[in-house]
């Protein structure tokens, strides 16, 4: 069938609102605010044969841009060979096994088959981080887990909704083994709920346009993705691009872990090859395939912003599997780190091995770190444990434009940080500091943003304190001659006495009393360009206004 | 006594508008001339002049403006200073660690008030309002001298957990007020007294820097309008569909950051409940962006959470009108997949769509429209030298080609595209605030509005669309028919079943007789005073929240529990009875009435239906023969059959095949869109 492309433009962007309104009904009726207001969260369409990817809505958390294609993928071919049994309809996997096509435990996937005249036409999928699964440390960010069973509960696909309905003693043996579960079915009917606003929109797309005429244009669009994709990456010449980006330390070897990769350009091609990285390491840096390759992704979105997400627009990227590397984790390395701190690694050696090729479009290196700190403690006021998370943004990279951003979100994820008058009303903390990092953003014509500059105290009680964190042996990385920023700083002040930790950005269970206080300065962005090059005029107004 | 005449005058951002009412006679003059960027009251006396008001003759002035809107956006701002609490003077430039766009790791963001101008002092409330550093007044007034040495002209105060204890503000205003040289002084919880320090500072900042610029503007316009003998008061429009005193209005001056957008508003809810329509989805389509609300019962949403542009949180009551990008300057271009892409870029007002004729080389949606027929050719930029045929050339080649159409086609793909697009728009906007679009009928105005109002009303499933009679003056409009009111909002964060009721009633008396009392002074007579109660609330647990209507102010906790648990359900389809609600924050509206205006005399009845013309119009390919009419003509009742066009002087009518337009009573328009 040959479409014309008006139809396929308005089928696209029919396709679009699909997801587009599940996110929204995901986000709004969710209650974890990891997901309602983080938006930590992502939905979307994958084909009925192999879950290629059809649509993902443009709201979902960047870090899941390719990993629901390669879970559903992994869902068909289990049912298929009777590793997992075969849908009806009404019926919603719950999977969050991260060796089947996933992040880390906590993004917990549901995918529901989506029904036509009673085949199945496609699947609907949804993530969401749920803010525990189990495991040693609430919330799942265990820094010195050395496999996934310390890391919490992991589900492979089984069928929470049969025909429609909870399964109330699978929903029993998951409330059994995570924290805060009263709260949990909330997001579950979000999360189910979404699927279904999913299904009524699709049926109303078919219905208008006829099956065939959609199954025509996705096949159609899924080329002309491809089309755009190669199109844009043939901006860069031919030739091989090589950079090398560096995790401090897997949390429980303080070793730096090595991130190597090179992209080969052929015309109309991109191929990523991460030979060389480090082995699989014993703490919770591990990432597996599916982070890996979505890592890739979305570093090459964040590039050429304009290409929709879809499977067509990743054909021209093929990313060589990193068998043997700590890039390609198998079962039980543990992984909780991969989806915040390891993919945003993935994407730095992405952007300093495309800048040169792409200057007007790649930046120098971001803070690259999601800053997690979080405090765990009792609060002898309330009477109540507490489990407090402070993410933090860091600099942007300098680029062809301008300066860097002060204080962005993560590379992977597009949500707010808490205001510090939340997070006082909510845990005996009082903040002394919540600043600009000065001259913290790396020189360059165009320099690095500022990073953030924290300091709290823990008002009564005891608590301890734990941090994934990174960047804080190597600053993000300049470019085209500019300076890397400021390294992530932590410091910990225990009744009058500094104490910084070994592994500089990660370690777990600090112990904390009343009066002690825990100080954060996150990274500055790389500098871009040489700084000798900088317009006199900024470097005054730098100095003026304390910056640099 | 005889009542003289009312007017409102909204200025635009090309177009100042005017319409002057004599309740006496019923009488109407209408203008719409050229804003005057650098001081709007020029333009405003022009559009007097040009609709000869005798200013002697006039009641009341009502002015809806963009002086504080536009201020902003270009950071155009008088010298302002921030005193705040020691740690915590960058908080207004390191936001809430977001970035402009998802994907893109570009951005830039200039705070409000530059670093140099933020200071800090000694001082520090907790969460609870408890004293934990005492106010340092010895640096206070340190850093007041510091702040005026630099030439400040504006004072921000605004120190942590305020809306909790404002104590030390109020100490610090109190001192800054015996050296400060002008009353330009902003206390961080005065404006609206909610958590989050962010988003409390941006809006005091706001306030205090468009202050000054406000009240001389206000200051100038009342002289230029005494000198002409206008003896009464000029009333200005607020972002919450109110009106205020010219004299009072510069204290908040945030609240008038969505000035224009909510007098159109305002216009559309007050014409649809003369039209019997309470339920609509408002879309205005200017040259550059379209912005939409949603009415429903007749009454507009208020929200306390606008952003005005990236990282520019304005937290007042406000008209809830959101802006959906594509306008008629929107560019249509082939991308590399070899799909049709409208927008994001603008040809906006300056070079303009082709037919502009201002060095436009770029096809829009205003350009497809006229290469369809749909706009009048004649019409064209003459000074420009545009032709219809340099239109079609420009088609051909930027899209015709590349796509294996005709420029015709072409110009119809834009226009499809373009309104599947806004149309998903609209959706989401409605969807987002819990309505399904389908149970409204789509109010269509502004330039371009009118012309796709058809096509987005099918592509909604919307049955019906309103065009009222003048839909290119629709803010001034919102002027002349908006009433007095006030709003207050009043953080509580207290758990439902715990919660002390008679504090809760306490909080609603408190509001309804400061709303009371702030009617009395603004000595406007009032029709009838209005009162609505509304609490925002959440289960446990939850960050969003729901707003929850009330019949009372008096309501009992099952009233509450009941209403919210209706109010959820009908917004997420979710009922979770295990889990327990809590009150965030009570809400209250004092409305004073003012007298109605006869919308019948915006626009006259004709005598015949004669079209002045026939044009051929492309629709789906097929040429049509389509009359177009001239609305000033149109006899009361009239009843016209799709395809046609109607023209007026700020905008044409587009009626599709398979649509019927009426003229209804009062001069609206009504089509209906059949499947």
């Amino acid at each position: 069938m040959s479409l014309d492309p008006i139809t396929l433009s308005v089928i696209q962007a029919g396709l679009a609102q699909v997801c587009d309104e599940m996110d929204m009904s995901f986000s709004r009726a969710a209650f974890s605010p990891v997901i309602a207001e983080a938006n930590d969260r992502s939905d979307g369409i994958y084909a009925a044969e192999d879950g290629a990817l059809i649509a993902q809505g443009a709201g979902g958390l960047p870090v899941f841009v390719g990993t629901m294609q390669y879970s559903t993928r992994v869902l068909i071919e289990r049912i298929k060979s009777g590793q997992t049994p075969a849908p009806k309809p009404g019926d919603i996997y719950i999977v969050n096994d991260p060796y089947l096509g996933g992040t880390h435990l906590m993004d917990v996937r549901f995918a529901r088959p989506f029904y036509r005249n009673g085949e199945i036409f496609c699947w609907l999928s949804n993530t969401g981080h749920w803010p525990d699964t189990g495991g040693a440390v609430p919330g799942g960010f265990s820094a010195s887990a050395t496999a996934v069973e310390q890391e919490g509960l992991r589900l492979p696909p089984v069928r929470l909704f049969k025909e429609g309905v909870m399964d109330e003693e699978i929903y029993a043996i998951i409330c059994s083994n995570i924290r805060v579960a009263d709260q949990r079915i909330g997001d579950v009917k979000a999360q189910a709920a979404a699927l279904k606003v999913g299904e009524t929109r699709l049926n109303a797309l078919l219905d208008r346009y006829g099956d065939d005429v959609v199954r025509a244009a996705i096949a159609e669009l899924r080329a002309r993705a491809a089309t755009q994709m190669r199109r844009l990456i043939d901006e860069i010449p031919d030739g091989s691009y090589s950079s090398t980006a560096w995790i401090d330390s897997d949390g429980v070897v303080n070793e730096p872990l090595a991130i190597k990769l090179r992209i080969d350009k052929t015309p109309g091609h991109l191929r990523f090859d991460f030979a060389g990285s480090a082995p699989p390491c014993q703490g919770p840096m591990n990432s597996v395939l599916a982070t890996t390759l979505s890592s890739v992704y979305l570093a090459m979105r964040h590039i050429f912003p304009e290409v929709p997400i879809s499977a067509g627009a990743f054909e021209p990227l093929e990313v060589i599997r990193p068998t043997g590397t700590f890039l390609d984790a198998q079962y039980p390395r543990p992984v909780s780190g991969c989806a915040a701190e390891v993919s945003q690694r993935i994407a730095e050696a992405v952007f300093a091995a495309l800048v040169e090729a792409l200057p007007h479009r790649v930046t120098a290196a971001p803070a690259g770190t999601s800053g997690n700190f979080a405090l765990g403690g009792h609060d002898p006021e309330t009477g109540r444990d507490f489990v407090m998370y402070q993410l933090s943004g860091g600099g942007y990279g300098g680029n062809a434009d301008h300066d860097g951003l002060a204080n962005g979100c993560s590379t992977i994820g597009i949500s707010k940080a808490p205001p510090v008058e939340i997070m006082e009303q909510n845990f005996p903390v009082l903040y002394h500091r919540y600043a600009l990092r000065e001259g913290s953003g790396g020189a360059g014509r165009h320099r690095g943003g500022l990073g953030l500059d924290y300091e709290l105290e823990l008002r009564r009680g005891t608590a301890r304190a734990s941090f994934v964190m990174d960047h804080g042996r190597f600053g993000p990385q300049g470019a085209l001659g500019g300076s890397d920023g400021a390294v992530n700083e932590v410091e910990i002040t225990r009744d009058g006495e500094s104490y910084r930790p070994e592994h500089l950005s990660k370690e777990q269970d600090i112990p904390l009393a009343a009066g002690d206080r825990v100080r954060v300065k996150t990274p500055g962005g790389g500098g871009y360009g040489d700084p000798e090059e900088r317009d006199p005029k900024l470097t005054a107004e730098d100095r003026r206004l304390g910056r640099q | 006594m005889t009542k003289g005449s009312i007017i409102g005058v909204d200025v635009g951002g090309t177009f100042t508008d005017l319409v002057m009412v004599d309740p006496a006679t019923g009488a109407i003059r209408l203008a719409k001339v050229p804003t005057t960027l650098d001081n709007q009251a020029y333009g405003v006396l022009s559009a007097l002049e040009s609709a000869e008001a005798d200013l002697g003759a006039v009641d009341l002035i009502v002015h809806g403006t963009t002086t504080t809107t536009n201020a902003v956006l270009e950071r155009k701002l008088s010298r302002t200073g921030l005193i705040t609490t020691m740690g915590f003077r960058d908080v207004l430039e390191l936001g809430r660690r977001t970035r402009p766009q998802a994907y893109g790791m570009k951005g830039e963001f200039r705070p409000i008030i530059p670093r140099d101008l933020r200071l800090e002092v000694p001082e520090r409330m907790d969460a609870a309002g408890e004293i934990v550093t005492p106010l340092d007044e010895d640096a206070l007034r340190a850093a007041l001298q510091t702040l005026l040495d630099e030439g400040a002209e504006a004072l921000v105060i605004h120190f942590l957990h305020a809306y909790a204890n404002p104590a030390h503000e109020r100490r610090a205003a109190e001192i800054a007020r015996e050296v400060w040289p002008n009353d330009h002084i902003t206390c961080g919880h005065e404006l609206l007294s909610e958590t989050r320090e962010f988003e409390r500072g941006v809006t005091a900042a706001v306030n205090a820097s468009v202050q000054p610029l406000l009240e001389r503007y206000l200051a100038r316009l009342r002289d230029e309008l005494a000198g002409q003998g206008y003896a009464g008061d000029v009333l200005v429009m607020n972002g919450n569909g109110g009106m205020v005193s010219s004299k009072r209005v510069a204290r908040e001056a945030a609240k008038t950051v969505m000035s224009g957008p909510a007098s159109g508003v305002m216009a559309a809810a007050y014409t649809g409940r003369q039209a019997g329509e309470p339920n609509l989805l408002t879309y205005d389509m200017g040259g550059t962006s379209t912005d939409v609300a949603l009415i429903q019962g007749g009454a507009p949403p208020v929200s306390n959470e606008i952003e005005i542009e990236y990282a520019m949180p304005i937290h007042v009551p406000m008209v809830d009108v959101r802006t959906v990008g594509a306008g008629g300057g929107s560019i249509a271009s082939v991308n590399a997949a070899g799909l049709l892409e409208i927008g994001p870029e603008s040809a906006g007002a300056t070079p303009g769509p082709i037919c502009y004729g201002k060095g436009g080389t770029r096809p829009t949606i205003s350009d497809a429209n006229l290469l369809l027929g749909r706009l009048n050719p004649g019409r064209l930029a003459v000074e420009g030298g545009v032709s219809l045929e340099d239109v079609r050339g420009i088609f051909a080649d930027m899209l015709g080609a590349p796509l294996g159409l005709s420029p015709e086609e072409a110009a119809e793909a834009v226009i499809r595209v373009a309104n599947a697009k806004m149309a998903g728009a609209i959706r989401m906007v409605s969807l987002s605030l819990g309505a399904d679009p389908r149970d409204f009928a789509l109010f269509a105005f502004g330039g371009a509005g009118p012309l796709h109002a058809a096509a987005l009303a099918r592509e909604l499933g919307v049955p019906r669309v309103l065009v009222p009679a003048r839909p290119g003056i629709t803010n001034a409009l919102g002027c002349v028919v908006a009433d007095l009111r006030h709003d207050y909002v009043q953080t509580v964060n207290q758990v439902l079943q715990t919660a002390d009721m008679a504090t809760l009633h306490t909080v609603f008396a408190t509001q309804e007789a400061a709303g009371r009392a702030a009617l009395a002074a603004e000595n406007i007579e009032i029709l009838d005073t209005e009162v609505s109660f509304s609490a925002d609330m959440q289960f446990i647990g939850q960050s969003h929240l729901v707003r929850v209507p009330l019949t009372s102010a008096n309501p009992s906790r099952e009233d509450l529990q009941k209403g919210f648990e209706a109010a959820y359900w009908d917004r997420f389809g979710v009922e979770l009875a295990q889990i327990r609600a809590k009150v965030v924050s009570l809400n209250c509206s004092v409305i004073g009435t003012s007298d109605p205006v006869d919308l019948s005399v915006l626009i006259g009845a004709g005598e015949s239906l004669q079209p002045v013309e026939t044009r051929t119009v492309l629709f789906d390919g097929t040429p049509y023969d389509t009359p177009v009419y001239w609305r000033d003509d149109l006899p009361e009742g009239a009843t016209i059959e799709g395809p046609a066009l109607i023209e007026q002087m700020d905008t044409t009518l587009l009626i599709e095949p398979k649509c019927t337009a009426r003229r209804d009573p009062l001069g609206n328009l009504i089509l209906e869109v059949r499947p």
